[in-house]
């Protein structure tokens, strides 16, 4: 008996699988439906799954009575910039790391990481008001500082992971060609490490596009990102569920659509390479 | 020009000594090759001279210059490494391109050479491909290529063969040997390979645990080893060592003698012994032979010696080429 | 590799993000662990004075702290409880063979992706909701009275929030480490005569048990400062029902305005982390010597 599956078996297991897979997906699912439907249809009683008249009605509500791109603008300049500096910083730092190590380097490494256990309300009260009285608060430089020094130690540590992968006898190998340190990361390692950094890149545009305690809490009208929008709406005053969806419906539609294409990176980049 | 001199070099890692002080002449045109077992700093030192690592102390004077603290860049080398550190994302010329491109060379001049050296590495009909598309061998000439573009006052090599598999190897030894003729340029080779070591060079500096045990051409290595070190390193199949009541008779602590200097025989001869295993190579055959209070003894007769496991047999040394050695080691002359 | 030039400029390369991050670590701190000394409220200025212990004082004897760290316990225990269980399942599921795999995968990672306030929104209005919502519509199709859940188990229908959100993690997690299972293993195992029940507890357990360690302790990490959840749905009530550690800090500080307060509570909460850390740390750096 090679392995050789049975098909009652594999059938079995399709329709488990199948199953508990639609409903994790299911409040996805069921806000993107709701998101075409009309106010009335989406609090309706039995719930109607399929068969209700579309209409994208809700999409123009939401973008016309709200600026709603200017949350999204926010939203994309927010996590894209807070994204980008960090590799501006983190690359030569990993590159330090991972191809001129000392004693010391994992100690470094390691204490990173510690800065990302610290928890935020911990440092919240002296935040806020730094943010307050250098006229931070509600302004997106301010919510990309913050985002850059959060996510920094996960990409100083996905990058040093990758790097490591990287052969030094390479570098050497451009050093002896005569390449100086700068145009041996530009030709060499950067070009080398694309894949890496790529994905490095996806997740934490990720983790910035959805991190929900300091954009819920240094921000108000102006630089309030999509997290913060959506929070908006959980105001008592009436049910706008149709809208909710068509405003969470574009939401998360990139994010998820980035998450799916980065996920056989994201288990190493969440675990700090504990877990590859 | 190419005369590489080492003066009083030294290496440690912390208070760890790895190379004590070395000294070594290199002559310009020179093929030189660094032997030695793993972990004897053969490679440690190649870096040293490539500026791949620090001194500890000594200088390393380079056509006469001091370049003990030179970037690698400034000091005119190449480098074949072992795994040959080609650039993965770029296509075999962009690779041998590399270095004068980082040289600040023009287009016109970059062509015209990286062609020269592809004509002269067969690779003219893969310079579109990349280094991933290459087997091993053109991978090694890529390396090798790329180090020739630069007219380097030396190339070093760090055990460029030993990814290879046999077949190749052999081929690629006479490729680097050939390619010494026809530039005349200074090469340093490190190899644990001591048949590397004998056919390619001019001059084998024998490591050992970061000293030089002997300098001197393959000839001289293999006729007057000069202590137990060398003699057992170089030849193959090793020199059998004798000690004990045997090796006093001769006023030595050991007496060293080659398989191949000695001829054995099933009627008559000095040490009677018993057959072992037989290692037929076709053009000759290697007699493991058990002697009777001598030990183990390996005899290299030709192909055609008909001999069978547990047979009687003599062995006979040849007087003039018996090594003997005294308690330190050291060569008795 | 080493030299003193490649060092040097290694040590310069490392520095902005050495120095940033340090800063940007310890220069709060320091202010917190401050201002947790001083009376000092934001909405009274001018009156700050040294009061010593008093902060830490009021904050650790009052009773909305134990009811908060009690909710903070619960939160994280039982988010562990769902998603830990729940993901070596799903996790054994999806490691199967079957028709449309990948597709189901993505599904089932999908949640992870969903910002806080999304998730939180959605669960709280469409599906929790006691009137409209469609938990309350099936409880009713077969005859149960619906729950108002976050009137009557609002922290559970948090956990059930959270859970959804950090099940996808769990077994994305687990997945990988079984998927590293030698197959040759279990092979062994079915030749020396273990039953499926004895493989699953003798080799795939331990094999994951690595895996389950580093999930429980990142996602203890995260779950001590779920935040955005609380926000959006309860507003930590009703009364202080939902309140965990980091809302209750938050409260005070931009609610409440008592920074002193506030801070010995952040302190607090720094301490409670760093017990987590210290073990998480430590696995991870034993996992960078190999």
């Amino acid at each position: 008996m090679a392995r050789a599956i049975s098909t009652r078996r594999k059938l079995t297991f399709s329709i488990l699988g199948w199953a508990i897979g639609l409903l994790i997906f299911f409040p996805i699912l069921w806000t993107f439906l709701t998101s075409f439907k009309t106010e009335g249809t989406a609090i309706a009683t039995p719930p109607q799954f399929l068969f209700f008249d579309w209409t994208l009605e809700n999409y123009h509500e939401v973008q016309a009575r709200s600026n709603y791109m200017k949350h999204v603008t926010n939203s994309i300049v927010i996590s894209v910039g807070s994204t980008l500096i960090g590799l501006a910083l983190a690359i030569p730092a990993a590159w330090a790391m991972a191809f001129s190590p000392t004693k010391r380097t994992k100690d470094v490494l390691m204490w990173m990481l510690s800065t990302k256990m610290m928890p935020p309300v911990g440092v919240l009260v002296p935040l806020y008001l730094i943010f307050r009285d250098w006229g931070l608060l509600d302004t997106r430089l301010g919510l990309v500082a913050v985002l850059t020094m959060i996510n920094l130690p996960i990409i100083v540590w996905m990058l040093y992971t990758y790097f490591k992968e990287i052969p030094g006898e390479i570098l050497e190998a451009a050093r002896m060609d005569g390449a100086s340190l700068m145009k041996e990361i530009v030709y060499v390692l950067t070009p080398m490490a694309v894949p890496g950094i790529a994905s490095t890149m996806l997740l934490n545009i990720i983790l910035a596009w959805n991190e929900a305690f300091w954009t819920l809490n240094l921000s108000a009208a102006n630089a309030a990102p999509l997290t913060a929008f959506i929070a908006s709406y959980s105001s008592p005053e009436g049910l706008f569920w149709a809208k909710l969806s068509a405003a969470s419906t574009m939401a998360i539609a990139p994010i998820l659509i980035m998450g799916w294409f980065s996920q056989k990176q994201l288990v190493r980049g969440l675990t700090f390479g504990a877990v590859k | 020009m190419g005369s590489i001199t080492l003066q009083k070099v030294s290496k440690s890692f912390g208070t760890t000594s790895v190379i004590p002080e070395i000294d070594l002449d290199i002559n310009d045109g020179e093929f030189v090759v660094f032997v030695g077992p793993s972990g004897c700093g053969k490679s440690t030192l190649l870096r040293m001279i490539a500026g791949l690592e620090d001194l500890s102390g000594g200088r390393i004077v380079i056509d006469g210059k001091d370049m003990s603290n030179e970037a690698p860049a400034k000091r005119g080398l190449s480098m074949v490494f072992q795994s040959y550190a080609l650039y993965p994302h770029m296509s075999v010329y962009g690779n041998i391109a590399f270095p004068l491109k980082m040289d600040g060379q023009d287009k016109a001049a970059i062509d015209k050479k990286v062609r020269d050296a592809a004509n002269i590495l067969n690779l003219t009909n893969y310079l579109d491909r990349r280094p991933g598309q290459l087997s091993g061998g053109q991978r090694q000439r890529v390396a090798i290529g790329r180090a020739i573009v630069r007219q380097p006052k030396a190339f070093l090599f760090d055990e460029p063969l030993s990814n290879l598999d046999a077949a190749l190897r052999g081929n690629m030894r006479l490729e680097i040997s050939d390619l010494h003729h026809q530039l005349k340029t200074t090469m340093i080779y490190v190899t644990h390979d001591q048949i590397e070591a004998m056919t390619m060079a001019d001059k084998i500096v024998v490591l050992n645990a970061g000293r030089i045990e002997q300098v001197g051409s393959p000839l001289e290595l293999y006729r007057n080893p000069r202590n137990l070190f060398v003699a057992g390193f170089i030849g193959s199949p090793r020199m059998n060592f004798i000690e004990g009541a045997h090796a006093a008779t001769l006023n030595a602590a050991t007496v060293g003698i080659r398989p191949e200097h000695m001829r054995i025989s099933t009627t008559e001869g000095t040490w009677p012994g018993t057959v072992g295993v037989t290692e037929h190579l076709g053009s000759d055959t290697l007699i493991h032979v058990q002697s009777d209070g001598i030990g183990k003894i390996t005899v290299r007769t030709d192909g055609d010696f008909p001999v069978e496991h547990g047979q009687k047999v003599f062995i006979t040394p040849e007087e003039r080429r018996v090594h003997r050695f005294d308690a330190n080691g050291q060569a008795i002359q | 590799m080493a030299t003193h030039q490649t060092r040097a400029t290694a040590r310069i390369m490392m520095s902005p993000a050495v120095i940033l991050l340090f800063l940007w670590m310890i220069v709060p701190l320091v202010m917190t662990l401050y201002f947790s000394f001083l009376r000092y409220n934001l909405l009274m200025p001018g009156t700050e004075e040294f009061v010593g212990f008093l902060n830490y004082k009021y904050f650790l004897t009052d009773p909305s702290f134990f009811t908060a760290l009690g909710n903070t316990l619960t939160l994280v225990g039982g988010t562990l409880l769902i998603t830990v269980i729940g993901g070596i399942l799903l996790a054994l599921v999806l490691d199967q063979p079957f028709f449309g795999q990948g597709i189901v995968r993505l599904l089932v990672i999908a949640p992870f992706f969903v910002m806080p306030t999304v998730s939180a929104l959605v669960w709280k209005n469409m599906l929790m909701h006691p009137v409209n919502g469609l938990f309350a519509w099936i409880a009713r199709s077969f005859g149960f009275q619906p729950i108002d859940w976050f009137a009557e188990v609002p922290l559970f229908s948090i956990i059930l929030i959270v859970a959804w959100q950090w099940l996808p993690f769990a077994t994305l997690i687990l997945l990988t480490a079984l998927q590293s299972l030698d197959g040759e293993q279990i092979e062994a195992a079915e030749m020396d005569g273990a039953g499926a029940l004895s493989r699953f507890f003798y080799l795939v357990l331990p094999h994951m048990s690595r895996a389950i360690t580093v999930v429980i302790l990142i996602q203890t990490i995260f779950l001590l400062s779920v935040f955005a959840e609380i926000l959006v749905t309860t507003n930590g009530g009703p009364g202080i029902q939902t309140t965990n550690i980091t809302y209750l800090i938050y409260a005070q500080a931009l609610l409440q305005f008592d920074v002193g307060g506030a801070s010995a509570g952040g302190i607090v909460a720094v301490i409670l982390a760093n017990i987590v850390a210290f073990f998480l740390i430590r696995l991870i750096g034993k996992n960078l010597e190999r």
